[in-house]
């Protein structure tokens, strides 16, 4: 008895130091994060919702039933989440406002993060005076206050996508690029950099070869963290009427169509609002356990 | 001896740091010759610019604090301190290599082994990746690392610190360099691996004829290995020999002192404590005047406390830097 519990616990040591890969550790020690979890099976849901929702509720998100009996409808067999103001049937706007929304969140969230990078590893590996510029450039978008250029910059650029993409990247990168100046001015003064200089590497090359993958466990979770972030940027800038055009639904121009009648149809509101609160305490949950497990010195 | 032909020539080289607490002179006047296939042991204590050497041979002395503020690195004929970055890169790796002291943190974590060594080699060489992977599996061979195929897709945290130490000679080695530089590279591990990696390195070094430049602070890794010794102290070389002469008569007093303080087992056992140097390395802030060594040594004089004694050549191929050397 004894002897085989201690074969398999041998076992399972050498399954946990051969077996695994790094990606293999980090997905392991995420399933034992409860909270992780919870937020994977809550993005889990979203996307399906998002993604498989519209193939089995075939309707069209722009078509309006006519007449007044068509306007607010609650639920029904015709109409699962009831219909808006135009008469639009609101279960197929969620579906096609949460894709535009999680685009919206996934790309400018990945772009912020990758100019954030950027501009904290040139300033972390040169230092002297490109550091300085760069950070103190850094220092003074911060100090912006971020809303009333937002809404200038978005009606500058004019209402779309695109445009409200590049606002949330203009604005959402200083983060990341603190962060990763500061691992690099740590992971610089490594020996394998000064190893990778021995062997004649150039500083560009020291830079995206060497040092840039060794950030990538922290803008990995970044990231994660930022797609939050963006969600609710977009659906701030919608909700003043600056992002995403009627009659092209986005969560947050569905909740900024639904004030008005916050008291006639208290559920216009309640959908979208749900839905981004679902996917952004998805994404922080699943971006804090995401952090944890990367961390090895942390035990899990 | 010297009709050898001269690889490396270092003179009057002098890199300083200047740092917030003041200006220190790290190299203050180094003079050192390499010839083509030799091995060379610089050997000191901390301190007393030993790796400043090495790194400024390389030009990798980091810039601010840092700088060669005067001397020339012949190597072949040609002044490496007068080459821009470009051409420098070059050099390194290619013609001049060098393994460093920390094994378990010389390599990139998210690579493979095998991946960074053949980074070194199309570095400098124009070939396929096939062909790279097939001489990064001949290095790893080559320096006693079992099962070269699948090591070389395996990561640095798979292995352990003599094994990474292989690799770095591997990846230091794979560009047939020249110069090898050993900077402390036995210092972090244990006496046996240190044992097969002096070795390893002594077989490779026949094999491949390169020079070597072993920085070290341990003896007995120098009496092993090098044919000629040079003591650095404070900044200085203080005394250059072939190891035999150095062994056989220290001429210098320091030399001596470092002589003296290792234990022998072929001595009767006294109840004797163990000599040893009195006094510390002065601190690079106040050198002392005249002779660097004068507060420590048991021969000073008035001269030594005030004039700095230059390097002489007491017997063809001895050179020391004292006004009162040790009769042989």
């Amino acid at each position: 008895m004894a002897e085989k519990a201690i074969e398999a616990k041998k076992k399972g040591q050498k399954k946990s130091s051969e077996d695994y890969t790094y990606a293999g550790m980090v997905f392991h020690r995420l399933t034992r994060h409860k909270l992780a979890m919870v937020g994977a099976f809550m993005l889990i849901f979203i996307l399906l919702f998002v993604f498989v929702g519209p193939l089995i509720w075939r309707a069209d998100p722009n078509a309006q039933i006519e007449g007044l009996g068509g306007l607010f409808n609650p639920a029904s067999r015709a109409h699962p989440f009831g219909t808006d103001d135009y008469g639009r049937d609101v279960l197929a706007r969620m579906f096609f406002g949460g894709r535009i929304s999680l685009f919206i969140g996934f790309i400018s969230a990945i772009s912020s993060t990758l100019a954030g990078g950027f501009v904290g590893l040139v300033a972390g590996y040169y230092g002297g005076w490109a550091d300085n510029i760069l950070m103190r450039f850094t220092d003074a978008m911060l100090s912006i206050p971020t809303f009333p250029l937002l809404i200038a910059l978005a009606s500058v650029l004019g209402k779309g996508v695109w445009q409200i993409i590049l606002v949330i990247v203009v604005f959402g990168w200083m983060t990341d690029a603190r962060l990763v100046r500061g691992l690099v001015l740590s992971l610089k003064e490594q020996e394998y950099v000064e190893a990778a200089r021995a062997i004649g590497a150039s500083a560009n090359r020291i830079m995206w070869r060497h040092l840039f993958p060794n950030t990538l466990a922290v803008l990995i979770v970044s990231t994660t963290i930022g797609i939050g972030g963006a969600i609710i940027y977009e659906a701030s800038i919608s909700f003043l009427g600056f992002g995403v055009q009627a009659p092209f639904a986005s969560w947050g121009n569905m909740l900024q169509n639904a004030q008005q009648f916050i008291w006639n149809s208290p559920r216009l509101i309640i959908y979208p609002g749900l839905a981004i609160f679902m996917t952004v305490l998805g994404f922080n949950f699943f971006g804090d356990g995401l952090r944890d497990a990367i961390d090895p010195k942390l035990k899990l | 001896m010297d009709n050898r032909e001269v690889l490396v020539d270092i003179k009057n080289l002098r890199t300083f740091f200047y740092t917030e607490d003041g200006v220190v002179p790290a190299v203050d006047g180094i003079d050192l010759t390499i010839h083509r296939g030799e091995v060379l042991g610089l050997v000191g204590e901390s301190g007393c610019g030993k790796s400043v050497t090495a790194l400024s041979i390389l030009r990798l002395i980091p810039n601010p604090p840092g700088k060669i503020i005067g001397g020339e690195i012949f190597f072949h004929g040609e002044d490496l301190l007068k080459k821009n970055e470009e051409k420098m890169r070059m050099i390194r790796g290619d013609k001049i290599s060098m393994i460093f002291q920390e094994p378990m943190t010389s390599l990139n974590p998210v690579y493979t082994i095998g991946n960074q060594i053949s980074e070194a080699i199309t570095l400098h060489q124009k070939i396929d990746d096939a062909e790279a992977k097939k001489r990064t599996v001949e290095m790893l061979h080559l320096v006693g690392i079992p099962e070269p195929e699948r090591r070389f897709s395996q990561y640095p945290h798979e292995m352990s610190g003599g094994m990474r130490q292989r690799v770095m000679i591997a990846m230091a080695l794979s560009s047939n360099p020249e110069l090898l530089i050993s900077d402390e590279a036995t210092t972090a591990l244990d006496v046996t691996i240190q044992a097969q990696i002096l070795d390893l390195m002594r077989g490779l070094q026949k094999k491949l004829g390169m020079a070597i430049l072993i920085i070290t602070h341990n003896l007995a890794v120098v009496a092993e290995m090098a044919e000629t010794i040079a003591i650095a102290y404070a900044g200085k070389i203080v005394e250059n020999a072939s190891a035999k002469e150095i062994f056989k008569s220290p001429r210098h007093p320091y030399t001596y002192g470092l002589l003296a303080s290792i234990p022998k087992f072929t001595e009767k056992k006294t109840n004797e404590p163990l000599p040893a140097i009195e006094g510390m390395v002065p601190s690079p802030y106040h050198m002392p005047k005249g002779c660097r060594f004068n507060p420590r040594c048991p021969f000073a004089t008035e001269k030594c406390r005030e004039e700095e004694p230059e390097i002489l050549e007491l017997t063809p191929g001895h050179l020391v830097r004292c006004f009162h050397p040790i009769e042989s």
